[in-house]
């Protein structure tokens, strides 16, 4: 699936809070084009923070970010120009409550891209089609279920076109059986060759879909390997103890 | 105690104009006093970005609009209405326009009135707009720019439009206050409403129909206002139904 070079390199990645919490610590990670990557660990490992350093929600303390060819984590760097090319999708889902579901997608698009508007809302039109949410273009998101959010979520992120999709725990808010038709929808996006970093304690995802899997915790990188591999032959204690717990 | 509230038909003409006076300087007040509260606001909320001139930069600006704050609701509106009356605008300082409105508006007297009063309604309302803006979901602002958006786009698209309906009833409260406090440009000879009372209670040599009728008209203009805000506020909160 890896057809071309890396699309995002991480080095030696370091984050604190205040003095002496190592949110991450010391992380290197290459991510190539069609990658899935699939991080997962205990709460408060930095899986979460490790994901948003990426787009630089999170600031990272020292280390680099390269994507496309870029430092973005560097001084000077316009920041706003390759969050473009980087869609994220949260935990909370976070669509803009006073807007349209269409609104919610074409915004972006509009102000930051400049399509024309019309362009924009039939883009839009068809990734609702295609997560089935087109009845509900004109609906306010209070008017959404759980589940019917975060596929808004993860097209609205889609209309901006991006190069990879970061996924930050986004099954974790729903209701059990909210859950599969996210999945669903995350699933396709693989198949379709889409780069994406997912944080989730869903390990059928992960088995399933991810490329790669990494285990982190206490801010480190501490096993990664194929799905296969990381489920059946666990190789570090602490895996192991968590493959336990989790499974 | 005897009223004769027949005898002051004669001077509705001086009410009327007590009125209009009062809302065209209530209304610009509260306008141009929300424009300053909206910078003093971002001013306060600013965040450095990772530049060390803009670290110098957002001290400055905190600095400043913390300070102004502090000082306008430290000092008492007449003092204020006083220094920029007399002194901003005195002799040697800046000269109000001259220029007449309906006939009874005068720009010499209505521009420094309008000047204090934005002044003063601009320190009280900063905070309201801050906790507006500080009260929506931080989520917002980082899904918003993880798409790309820029900080002023994530402000002007997201973040006020929402935060600005939050504070709605704040702000109509501000007019009220601001009908109600703008009675103080009296003491300079705005004829605003509480002008004018005065001016009938001289005329008529009747000292309490006058006062009476101005305290209805305030209410007249009070209540409405709060009443209209309130079914605004109805209207926008559509997106937040079921």
């Amino acid at each position: 699936m890896a057809t071309s070079g890396n699309l995002i390199q991480v080095k030696d990645l370091v984050k604190t809070f205040g003095t002496r919490i190592h949110a991450i610590d010391h992380v290197s990670l290459d991510i190539a084009k069609g990658d899935v990557v699939v991080i997962v660990g205990p709460s408060g490992s930095g899986k979460s923070t490790f994901l948003r350093s990426l787009n630089l929600l999170e600031e990272p303390s020292s280390g680099e970010v390269i994507f496309e060819g870029v430092n973005i984590a560097g001084k000077g760097v316009n920041i706003d120009i390759h969050r473009q090319k980087m869609g994220m999708v949260f935990q909370h889902f976070n669509l803009f409550p006073h807007l349209t579901i269409l609104q919610n997608m074409t915004l972006a698009p509009m102000k930051v891209k400049k399509v024309p508007q019309r362009e924009a809302e039939e883009k839009a039109m068809a990734l609702l089609a295609r997560v089935g949410l087109q009845d509900r273009a004109y609906a306010y998101p209070i008017q959404l279920s759980g589940g019917q959010k975060q596929r808004v979520a993860i097209v609205r992120a889609l209309c901006m076109e991006p190069e990879v999709m970061l996924f930050d725990e986004p099954t974790s808010a729903l209701d059990p059986e909210m859950v599969g038709e996210v999945l669903e929808v995350m699933k396709s996006l693989a198949r379709e060759g889409m780069t994406m970093v997912v944080v989730t304690h869903e390990m059928g995802f992960a088995r399933e879909v991810g490329t790669r899997v990494i285990f982190m915790d206490s801010g480190k990188i501490v096993e990664e390997n194929a799905p296969e591999e990381f489920f059946t032959h666990p190789k570090s204690e602490r895996l192991k103890d968590f493959l336990a717990k989790v499974l | 105690m005897s009223f004769n509230f027949a005898s002051m038909v004669k001077f509705a003409v001086y009410f009327r104009q007590g009125v209009i006076y009062t809302i065209l300087l209530s209304a610009c007040t509260v306008a141009l006093g929300f424009i300053l509260a909206l910078g003093l606001a971002l001013m306060r909320i600013a965040k450095p970005g990772r530049s060390t001139s803009s670290k110098v930069l957002v001290k400055i600006l905190h600095f400043v609009s913390g300070f102004y704050i502090e000082v306008i609701r430290g000092t008492p509106m007449l003092v204020q209405l006083f220094i920029i009356y007399y002194i901003a605008y005195g002799p040697g300082g800046l000269s109000a326009p001259d220029f007449t409105l309906f006939g009874f508006i005068n720009g010499k007297q209505f521009v420094p009135g309008i000047v204090a009063l934005s002044l003063n309604s601009g320190a009280y309302v900063a905070e309201i707009v801050r906790a507006g803006i500080q009260g929506i979901d931080y989520g917002q602002t980082e899904a918003c720019r993880s798409l790309g958006m820029t900080k002023f786009q994530n402000m002007r698209y997201i973040v006020l439009p929402q935060a600005i309906k939050n504070i709605l009833p704040a702000i109509a409260n501000e007019f009220v206050t601001i009908i109600k406090e703008s009675s103080i440009c009296s003491v300079i000879g705005m004829q605003e409403l509480m002008f004018n009372a005065k001016l009938v209670q001289g005329a008529s040599f009747r000292p309490s129909e006058p006062l009476l009728i101005a305290a209805a008209l305030y209410l007249c203009m009070t209540v409405p206002t709060s009443k209209i805000i309130a079914y605004f506020e109805r209207r926008m909160r559509r997106g937040d139904q079921r």
